[in-house]
């Protein structure tokens, strides 16, 4: 049993009640709601005859369903219009905050919840979302949950949970140029299998992890949730606490002193027991893809679709389907692999530095005809300073549509989707049948700057080979 | 498909046991995305899901989906494999099983969230071994006549075909949950008002680390 971990002590100090059972009332410090799995939560309370316990603890913004052509009101879709509206009405009713469109402070929301320093060390978070996992980047204990516990986060500001192991992913060496954390958390979800984590949580560690910036940080935590590890975190530190300073809701004056000392203490012990641990080398890490369609399902991009002899028994009947859906044959090589839409965004890769990356690769380069590539910024704010550094003047020029910010294409809620059997390149988190919108489409998870390659050249491509030396 | 839905109450109160027939579906790692297609989520409501269930999966197989079988309507336990209801956390994916009709799911395994989900709804999910579903699993398919008991307070899972009985898994908590009914159990999270108040006090983070 895990003991003097990071999530040993928020779980502690978040410990309401011992419930009958045997799982434990847990409190939630940051609740965080969207349109989608939040309007029968509101209803169930309504039913219930309950109120909202903290709304100042409860933050909404609008992702999911948002065009990313026009975002002005009413939406064409009136589906989408009515969960928007409905949104509105139940914040409105309940004190909520909320960040909507055109704020300033709209986005995904995993990825304007840090950035508007909401997401704080020593937190428990929770939102109607898996990869609400993301916001373990911050020493934070985050997990996705379904719309009922919504509705009992709403009425208690609490849940009942019962307590994760703990494994130690230590990931020693550095990552080499052109390899970024989307690489790293792909390459470990390949090596341990998206079955994995269930029932543990995962705390990164070591010198690769140490190197990381707070946005890589959010890539790995976010792809927790895919290796089947309900919550990831990495223990705070200075990268965390100068992130962190100034931002709109973190800390100020005296208190962020206090604030800082506290975090500290949170992090795991030197001695801290962990449930398991297993260990990966970064420096032998290359730019990952995936070619089929699970998350496991990942290679090299100088690898080839693995046989059925290189597959492990158990996961070659998913295998075969993966053959059959993404047309590959074993022994194909994924580089080459020509690609129809390219697709730079998402709560894993929509943020400044993940465009940036992708910018470099398109500087100077054109999209390759017949591609259609696109550009989602995660929010409102990263719009704003791509902008004001001129990312979306590289991207257009380069042929690349640049677009509001939203989920978009990485669940096709919204107009963005894949048609028929298009392959997109995307910097999303999932690739399973039909994510992206079309029955019968198919996904190729990667990088954004990997993304941009295969935009550039109309196909699967080692990035490392077009970065400037 | 609705009307097996219509037939049969959403779960309410103590869930002791669950009758009726069994549906196999086979395969690992099935994600809520497949239970339930992103553009069904159009919805603020969760009634109507039962006739979406796994729509893309019955479209493509063209009525031999086994959600889509004759033998299958109104079945009421649903055999799966690994990992069942990983990816997104939507809760549409249980609601859409339920308001299809299914009352119970027995796996090799679940992924968590789901797994939770289907508590909140009082689905019991339980599980097996490996070789201990397999057979389950055939002798289901080889009789989708047959009826089924589950009974939730013992894990046991018993067979209108002779002799087949299996004992099968359900924590401790999970099955008092269900059995007493707490896995509706907002009013009790409710109820620890005083304590709620207590652990808010002692987080630094609520009190703009006053202390």
């Amino acid at each position: 049993m895990s003991a003097g971990t990071l999530y040993d002590k928020v779980w502690d100090l978040h410990r309401v009640a011992e419930l009958p059972g045997g799982s434990t009332q847990l409190f939630i410090g940051l609740h965080l709601i969207h349109e989608v799995t939040s309007p029968q939560a509101f209803a169930g309370l309504r039913d219930l005859g309950l109120t909202v316990r903290h709304p100042e603890r409860t933050v909404a913004t609008v992702d999911h369903i948002v065009p990313t052509t026009s975002q002005a009101r009413p939406f064409a879709d009136p589906l989408a219009e009515a969960m928007l509206e409905t949104l509105e009405r139940n914040c409105a009713d309940h004190g909520i905050t909320l960040h909507g469109l055109g704020s300033g402070r709209q986005g995904i929301v995993h990825v304007i919840a840090p950035e508007l320093g909401l997401t704080q060390p020593g937190m428990t978070v929770a939102c109607g979302d898996s990869h609400t996992s993301t916001h373990g980047a911050f020493g934070a204990i985050a997990f996705g949950i379904g719309t009922s516990q919504v509705r009992d986060v709403l009425a208690s500001q609490s849940l009942a949970m019962t307590k994760l192991k703990v494994r130690r992913i230590w990931v020693d060496g550095q990552l080499q140029r052109g390899v970024y954390a989307k690489d790293l958390v792909l390459h470990v979800i390949r090596s341990l299998g998206v079955k994995a984590g269930v029932g543990y949580a995962y705390e990164f560690a070591g010198p690769a992890i140490d190197a990381l910036s707070m946005e890589e940080r959010m890539t790995l935590c976010n792809m927790a949730i895919e290796g089947g590890a309900r919550c990831g975190y990495v223990n705070p530190d200075a990268t965390t606490f100068a992130y962190l300073e100034a931002r709109p809701y973190a800390p100020a004056g005296p208190a962020w002193e206090r604030a800082v000392t506290w975090w500290q203490s949170l992090a795991s012990d030197t001695n801290a027991v962990f449930d398991d641990q297993v260990d990966f080398d970064a420096s032998t890490i290359a730019p990952t893809i995936t070619w089929g369609i699970t998350p496991g399902q990942g290679i090299g991009v100088d690898e080839a679709v693995p046989s059925l002899e290189q597959t492990e028994p158990d996961e070659r009947p998913i295998a075969e389907e993966a053959y059959r859906y993404m047309d590959l044959a074993p022994g194909t090589p994924i580089a080459g692999l020509a690609v129809d839409v390219c697709f730079i965004g998402s709560c894993t890769n929509g943020r400044l530095s993940d465009l940036q990356a992708a910018a470099a690769v398109a500087k100077g380069r054109q999209v390759a005809a017949g591609i259609t590539a696109f550009v989602v910024p995660g929010s409102e704010q990263v719009a704003a300073a791509a902008e004001a550094e001129g990312l979306d003047v590289i991207f257009r020029e380069a042929g690349f549509q640049w677009r509001e910010p939203g989920c978009s294409m990485c669940l096709a809620m919204n107009p963005d989707r894949l048609e028929g059997r298009q392959i997109s390149a995307s910097s999303s988190n999932r690739n399973f049948k039909g994510r992206q919108g079309s029955a019968t489409g198919r996904t190729l998870l990667m990088s954004p700057a990997m993304v941009a390659a295969a935009a550039v050249t109309g196909h699967v491509a080692d990035v490392r080979l077009l970065l400037a030396p | 498909m609705t009307s097996a839905a219509l037939a049969s109450p959403l779960p309410v109160g103590p869930i002791t046991q669950v009758r009726g027939r069994a549906l196999v579906l086979r395969g690992d790692d099935i994600d809520t995305d497949r239970i339930i297609p992103a553009r069904f989520l159009k919805c603020v409501t969760f009634e109507g899901l039962g006739q979406q269930v796994f729509a893309d999966d019955r479209i493509e197989l063209q009525g031999a989906h086994p959600f889509d079988q004759p033998d299958h309507q109104g079945a009421r336990l649903l055999l799966v494999n690994r990992n069942f209801g990983c990816g997104s956390s939507r809760e549409h994916a249980p609601q859409a099983l339920m308001r299809w009709g299914i009352r119970a799911v027995v796996g090799e395994s679940f992924a968590e969230i789901f797994y939770g989900n289907c508590l909140a709804l009082g689905i019991p999910c339980l599980t097996a071994s490996h070789e201990l579903l397999l057979a389950i699993q055939t002798a289901a398919a080889a009789d989708p006549a047959a009826e089924y008991e589950l009974e939730v307070a013992t894990a046991r899972l018993r067979s209108s075909q002779p002799g087949a009985s299996w004992e099968l898994e359900l924590p401790a908590g999970p099955r008092q949950m269900l059995s007493t009914g707490q896995w509706d159990g907002t009013g009790q999270l409710v109820g620890n008002g005083a304590a709620l108040a207590a652990t808010a006090a002692r987080l630094p983070y609520l009190t703009n680390f006053a202390g």
